[in-house]
């Protein structure tokens, strides 16, 4: 009987209306349509809500909304005229049970930092943004990882401050950590710059609560190592982008902050050659090796042209230095640089370090590069590779594109994309080499068709070919949904349809879906 | 002509400072060290002198105990010819350090003597000072530029001062102290770490260049600044004028 339910239902859904709202996509070939069960908001709606959480916390100013229905990277706009800020997850609960009693869409949303249209409304959501539920509400360093456990709209780069006071640090780090929230991090199952050493989220997220659509607490905020008493969901929480539930507090392992840190800038004369040195170094430095990323050499010189390093001056020292040392025999252009950070502790660890670079340089693997020598230095460093993406912005119109593929493929498919591009706009490669992860950003000085029509479907078919995935860590979003099928099965894909639809199905009191543009809606109708 | 630079080991500029329980001083232990900034700025200045064909050899030296070898090693890496390491296990004070210099320099015969303008531990700024007068040298303090007159045997040095730039020029040999605008030190690139291995670091005592290392100083206490009191929100312009009035009283 269920089943035929949730059917009926999906007619109901495909099933959509004829008007398409005006976007302002530069990615999505797909249309979408604005679901007619939704409700539209009314004057009603508003005085409750103010009742509800208060003056501050109903938002209708139109600059305020301006900026909350549009993403990070300017491509995502919404129409929403309404933004709540929560306080606590009881009045997140009260929220979602009255926009589910009015069936009302809505949006979670939390630095919106997110690069897939995964965190602004598509049409006019009721967003919810939980930035002001921000305590940390304990920690404990007794074991030997300290768990934390917060609300959802806390900053990352503040809890890596706060635990860094207490000799501890977070399992992820991006660069956009000034501005994203965990909540948001946990729901997007965030990568970052230390998978490589400290795994993904679904390793060290040890709870979490979060608050389902019809506004049931879902309380799961285990700080517990182990515990295998039944079906452990908040896995299906982490990386869910939000729809089957808000996040609303998470507890999560903090590894013990190491003493001695340092990182290398090295310079390859090709892709192959950083290949292998990610694999001598996972041998050599197993232990020590905390990060590995690369960037091609036309990442480097748009970092290093445009004015993000600083001055002018600044950013051409830095790199004239280099080049009035020993790269000038050596054409800078043509290498892949890449990245190393390590971890351990005393001086047997700088000893293992420079051991293996000077024997790297020795054996041709690595052209040159440099080893920081204070702090000061080594965030430089981080700073080049973590403001890729700004400078990305800074230069234009940008296409982005976020690939697992097979190591021995990854730097075919950007040299592929050059020829596929030619002179219309520059391939820009990054990105997370020790994880198999490919950041593919196309830079072009303005968002043009032409130039979209040569990018798409070729990349997702080049990753499908390839069993890549076509979103490593950004999400589907908007962006990607209808393309889910370039890397799961049509039986996957299926079953993740009956299990969100059961999820709200079994859920008293719901009587209609929120969250409009869910991963999974958006899959119904590709 | 040979330039010698002196450099200090000092906690990391980018780590927070504890103050150790019982005040007797800061936290050391497990705390990350590097080369204070302003010395990494006099050496690369040296560094681009000799580059640019007016000095033979930069001499890197510094003095306390052994794991002071750790940043001369990068000093060495940057590309100082060779380094003097003057070992003592205690805390030298400028007047210490500035002795121990003038005693190797009537050993090395430098015509330049290159230093940070402070040491960002004590924040003295004295040692050039002090080293200028017991040679009875010229000095040049706060350097944010400085241009060699190889004939002339001259350095035109721009000094940053309270009203702005003073110009000076000084009769070689001088001491020069850098100031942060002077340059963008470099990077230590892995062939140079490399090169760095095979360069020579002389080991010698306050003993054996007959220097009695007393001090006229002591730390009696040290503590953190008091805290930052947090800011007050306030919900509208009269209260804050209310705020200002009565509480502040500033208007």
């Amino acid at each position: 009987m269920e089943k035929w339910r949730a059917a009926d239902r999906l007619l109901k859904f495909s099933s959509s209306c004829k008007s398409k709202q005006g976007k302002y996509f530069y990615s999505v070939a797909t249309t979408v349509h604005r679901n007619p069960l939704f409700s539209i908001i009314s004057p009603d709606d508003i005085s409750y809500f103010k009742t509800l959480l208060g003056e501050r916390g109903v938002v209708q100013d139109a600059l305020a909304l301006d900026a909350a229905n549009t993403d990070w990277m300017g491509k995502y706009r919404g129409s929403s005229k309404l933004l709540l800020q929560p306080k606590n997850t009881e009045e997140v609960s009260q929220i979602l049970k009255y926009c589910n009693s009015r069936c009302l869409a809505v949006v979670p949303q939390g630095g919106n930092t997110g690069l897939v249209g995964g965190s602004v409304p598509v049409f006019d959501e009721v967003i919810i943004n939980v930035g002001l539920m921000r305590n940390i509400l304990s920690f404990d360093k007794v074991i030997v990882s300290g768990v934390l456990v917060c609300e959802a709209g806390c900053i990352l780069e503040n809890l890596i401050s706060f635990l860094d006071d207490e000799g501890f640090i977070m399992p992820l780090d991006l660069g956009a950590k000034g501005s994203c929230q965990i909540g948001g991090n946990v729901s997007t199952n965030a990568g970052g710059l230390r998978l490589l050493r400290y795994g993904s989220l679904h390793g060290s997220v040890l709870g979490l609560e979060a608050v389902l659509a019809n506004g049931t607490v879902l309380d799961m905020l285990g700080t517990l190592r182990k515990d295998n008493t039944g079906y452990d969901l908040k896995h299906l929480f982490i990386g869910s982008e939000g729809s089957l539930g808000i996040v609303t507090k998470v507890s999560i392992l903090t590894p013990p902050k190491l003493s001695s840190v340092n990182i290398a800038f090295l310079a390859c004369e090709d892709y192959t050659s950083c290949q292998k040195l990610l694999l001598e170094a996972k041998k050599k430095l197993g232990g020590i090796l905390s990060a590995f990323e690369f960037l091609d050499s036309d990442a480097m010189s748009l970092v290093s042209s445009t004015t993000f390093l600083g001055t002018e001056n600044h950013g051409q020292e830095v790199i004239k230095d280099k080049h009035g040392q020993d790269f000038t025999s050596i054409d800078l252009r043509a290498l892949p640089l890449e990245f190393w950070y390590s971890y351990a502790s005393g001086s047997i660890f700088m000893e293992n370090l420079e051991a293996f670079l000077l024997h790297s340089v020795e054996s041709g693997l690595v052209a040159n590069g440099v080893l920081a020598q204070d702090i000061n230095q080594a965030s430089s460093f981080w700073h080049i590779r973590e403001g890729l993406p700004e400078a990305l912005m800074k230069a234009g119109a940008v296409y982005k594109y976020d690939l697992s593929l097979p190591l021995e493929k990854m730097y075919d498919l950007v040299e592929e994309m050059r020829v596929q591009i030619g002179p219309a706009a520059k391939v820009v490669a990054y990105g997370h080499l020790g994880d198999g992860n490919l950041h593919l950003n196309i830079s072009a000085p303005a968002y043009d068709d032409n130039i979209l029509a040569k990018i798409e479907p070729f990349v997702y078919e080049w990753t499908s070919k390839n069993r890549g995935s076509i979103s490593a860590e950004h999400g589907l979003g908007l962006m990607k949904a209808a393309k889910i099928h370039y890397s799961k099965s049509p039986e996957t894909v299926r079953l993740m349809i009956d299990f969100d639809y059961c999820v709200f199905e079994l859920l008293p009191d719901t009587s209609c879906l929120d969250d409009n543009h869910s991963i999974i809606c958006l899959c119904l109708s590709a | 002509m040979k330039i010698m630079v002196a450099i200090k080991r000092v906690i990391d500029y980018a780590v927070k400072i504890r103050v150790k329980p019982d005040k007797s001083g800061v936290e050391t232990n497990n705390v990350k060290m590097s080369m204070n900034p302003f010395c990494e700025i006099a050496l690369e200045e040296a560094l681009r002198i000799k580059e640019s064909g007016l000095a033979s050899e930069v001499i890197a030296v510094s003095m306390g105990p052994t794991q002071v070898v750790d940043t001369i090693r990068t000093g060495l890496a940057m590309g100082a010819d060779r380094a003097i390491h003057v070992d003592y296990p205690g805390t030298l004070y400028p007047l210490s350090v500035a002795k121990i210099l003038k005693a190797l320099v009537e050993i090395e015969k430098p015509g330049l003597i290159f230093l940070g303008k402070q040491a960002i531990d004590d924040d003295c700024n004295q040692t050039g000072q002090m080293i200028a007068g017991l040679l009875k040298w010229p000095q040049g303090t706060f350097a944010s530029k400085v241009v060699l007159d190889k004939e002339k045997q001259t350095a035109v040095v721009d000094r940053e001062v309270d009203g702005g730039l003073e110009t000076l020029c000084l009769d070689l040999p001088a001491v020069i102290t850098a100031d942060l605008r002077l340059n963008q030190p470099r990077y230590a690139t892995l062939p140079n770490i490399m090169k760095a291995k095979s360069k020579v670091i002389k080991k010698l005592t306050p003993e054996d260049l007959k220097v009695e290392i007393k001090s006229d100083i002591e730390v009696v206490k040290v503590t953190e600044p008091p805290k930052r009191k947090a800011g007050v929100l306030v919900s509208s312009v009269d209260e804050l004028i209310d705020k200002l009035k009565n509480e502040a009283r500033v208007v």
